[in-house]
């Protein structure tokens, strides 16, 4: 169980709303990712679920419960930090054994679920360290091994991959992954990372200033954009918004159109444009073109082996079943 | 970097610090060990110039039967010991209330550390002659608008008196430390023991006070030593009467009063020896927690 129902939940800090009134569902074992760029209100809509900020205005539900006011420890969640938040003057097992011991759990159903996180979570052999003995892969394990000794009926997640380095990140994004699939019970993750969000969510929500932008499935997100904002941030590379002449020729403020979604030719085209910066990653090389009007530079993508240099004139063409309009206020038109 | 030239120049230059530093301990170190086996009355024409009179161990054997001697250190050890317990234990709450966000933090906080600045022969004084003076100190008039008897500070309750007004003084400085401590404690870790279950007072035992551990074994240490020889605020307060000669003031009576320079050096080592026993205990019991 753990469904969340957020009604018109908002929040101030004195006089600054930084969340204004929201609706949200998030269904029982859905894998949900709040995203956003920095200080978007993503973490703070974490932590007024958690319990640990109080809602200015509005209920939240879990499993049709109201439970607004109900303190952090009484709403079955846990909570994963940024940080990790380990207790530093406790071994890996004490760490993992305080919310049991704090529920006043018998000693042989600690020890065995114990145990239990501790293979899940590849921690058997460090179990009588202190987490400053630890490299920060394995706190972060401890960290989520704690958690789940509490058997919560949602995981929130603070942006816990932030603090590892690049490799360790995709190894832990696919443990998480792994471990929802598994235990198959809500979670619900902050990040500013979009690759993150895309690859992990089963539903993400995309936030700017406080207010949801859009929620969608990842390939919802990247096919159909809500709006500008929602199409420049998801999607890696950006996508490329065009303004002016050539938008109106589509009946559009603005037009979008994704790097993958041109196809690049050095004898003809639609648009004229010369190489700026191509960053070559192996399996696709990312051309940033420059003299493409309404657009600087516009990014496409092509194979790895597309040989160009800086200054070379090249010619652009749009694939048009992918072009995405925007009328003036940013909201997308079909 | 260290070759062998730097190395000799390095000594060089660090030499007249260390030489003075030798100078500053040692000399005054064999002059108390040399005195202490020496007779030595100035008032009955003993002088260093005549040469003094080798007594070998008497000295010592003399202060150790005296009759004020285990008085002494056991007067000693309870300040020593009441004054601890009472800073650290007011400081920790102190520390935790002056962490908390409120108007007027600036000014409160330096007025906290204020009675640190005040001289202890002036805080001695104003306790002794403000608060616990029978007829005209506050408490005085206090106990009086309750109908009670005032109470004799100084003379009925000596030692808790004395222990008072030490911790007044000390107070700031364990606040000081201990509230620098909580301020670096990460906040997402009280969250992570509240999202765990715990309630305040177990957050406080589990989270705070294992946090706090390094920083009280400072202040336990510190105290220690300046508290093994605190001086002025019993000679203003009490003069050593009523229970409260501690091992220096003894020292300084056997010196000054009687006019045994022998005998209070051998009282010196004493206090010496009795500082080092503390320490090794210390470092022992709490000493663990300054490692890693």
């Amino acid at each position: 169980m753990g469904r969340i129902v957020l009604d018109q939940v908002s929040k101030s800090f004195g006089d600054v709303e930084v969340i204004p009134p929201l609706d949200l569902t998030i269904d029982d074992g859905e894998f949900t990712v709040f995203v956003g760029p920095s200080g978007c209100g993503k973490s703070t809509l974490l932590r007024l679920i958690a319990g640990l900020e109080d809602t200015t205005s509005g209920h939240i539900r879990i499993d049709g419960e109201d439970a607004t006011n109900v303190p952090p420890a009484k709403r079955g969640l846990a909570m994963v930090f940024q940080s990790y938040a380990l207790y530093p003057h406790m071994s890996v097992r004490k760490n993992i054994a305080f919310p049991m011991r704090m529920a006043k759990m018998s000693q042989e159903e600690q020890d065995k679920r114990i145990e239990a996180a501790a293979k899940a979570l590849n921690l058997t052999d460090y179990l009588d360290r202190r987490p400053g003995q630890l490299s920060g892969g394995q706190r972060q394990r401890v960290a989520i091994g704690r958690a789940i000794v509490r058997e919560p009926s949602a995981f929130l997640f603070d942006e816990p991959l932030s603090n590892l380095d690049a490799a360790l990140r995709v190894g832990m994004r696919m443990e998480i992954s792994e471990l929802h699939k598994k235990l198959d019970t809500t979670m619900i993750y902050v990040t500013h990372d979009q690759v993150e969000a895309m690859t992990m969510a089963d539903k993400i929500v995309v936030l700017q200033a406080g207010v949801i932008e859009q929620v969608g499935t990842p390939l919802e997100l990247y096919r159909a954009p809500r709006n500008v904002f929602v199409a420049g941030f998801i999607g890696s590379p950006k996508m490329n918004l065009i303004e002016g002449a050539e938008a109106a020729k589509h009946d559009a403020h603005t037009i979008g159109i994704r790097p993958e979604h041109i196809d690049v030719s050095t004898t003809e085209g639609l648009w004229q444009g010369t190489v700026g910066v191509a960053e070559h990653l192996g399996s696709d090389t990312f051309i940033h073109i420059h003299g493409v009007p309404g657009c600087e530079p516009m990014t496409v993508r092509t194979d790895g082996e597309f040989g160009v240099k800086h200054g070379d004139t090249v010619y652009l063409t749009p694939n048009l079943a992918h072009l995405h309009r925007f009328d003036a206020e940013g909201l997308r038109l079909e | 970097m260290a070759t062998q030239h730097s190395r000799s120049a390095a000594r060089l230059m660090m030499a007249p610090a260390v030489i003075l530093l030798l100078g500053w301990m040692l000399v005054p170190l064999t002059m108390t060990l040399f005195f202490s086996f020496k007779k030595y009355l100035p008032l009955r024409g003993d002088s260093v110039a005549n040469g003094l009179e080798w007594v070998g161990f008497a000295n010592y054997a003399r202060f150790l039967s005296s009759s004020s001697f285990w008085p002494s250190v056991q007067a000693t050890l309870i300040i020593v010991g009441g004054v601890l317990v009472i800073t650290i234990v007011f400081g920790i709450l102190l520390a935790i209330l002056l962490d908390q966000p409120m108007w007027g933090q600036g000014v409160v906080r330096i007025m906290v550390i204020a009675p640190f600045f005040v001289m202890p022969t002036v805080s001695a004084l104003v306790w002794k002659n403000m608060f616990m003076d029978p007829t005209n100190g506050i408490l005085a008039h206090l106990w009086k608008a309750f109908g009670a008897e005032p109470v004799q500070w100084l003379s009925q309750a000596s030692l808790p008196s004395l222990i008072l007004i030490v911790s007044w003084q000390w107070l700031p400085f364990a606040t000081l430390i201990l509230l620098t401590a909580i301020q670096s404690l990460d906040s997402e870790q009280l969250e992570a023991a509240e999202m765990d279950g715990a309630p305040v007072l177990k957050r406080f035992w589990f989270i705070i006070l294992p946090h706090l551990s390094r920083a009280i074994t400072i202040v336990i240490l510190i105290q220690t030593i300046f508290l093994l020889a605190i001086f002025a605020e019993i000679f203003v307060t009490t003069g050593g009467a009523f229970g409260t000669k501690t091992l220096s003031y003894l020292i300084f009576q056997r010196v000054l009063e009687s006019q045994n320079v022998g005998l209070g050096s051998a009282g010196g080592v004493y206090a010496i020896i009795l500082a080092n026993i503390l320490a090794v205990l210390l470092m022992r019991v709490v000493g663990k927690n300054l490692d890693a």
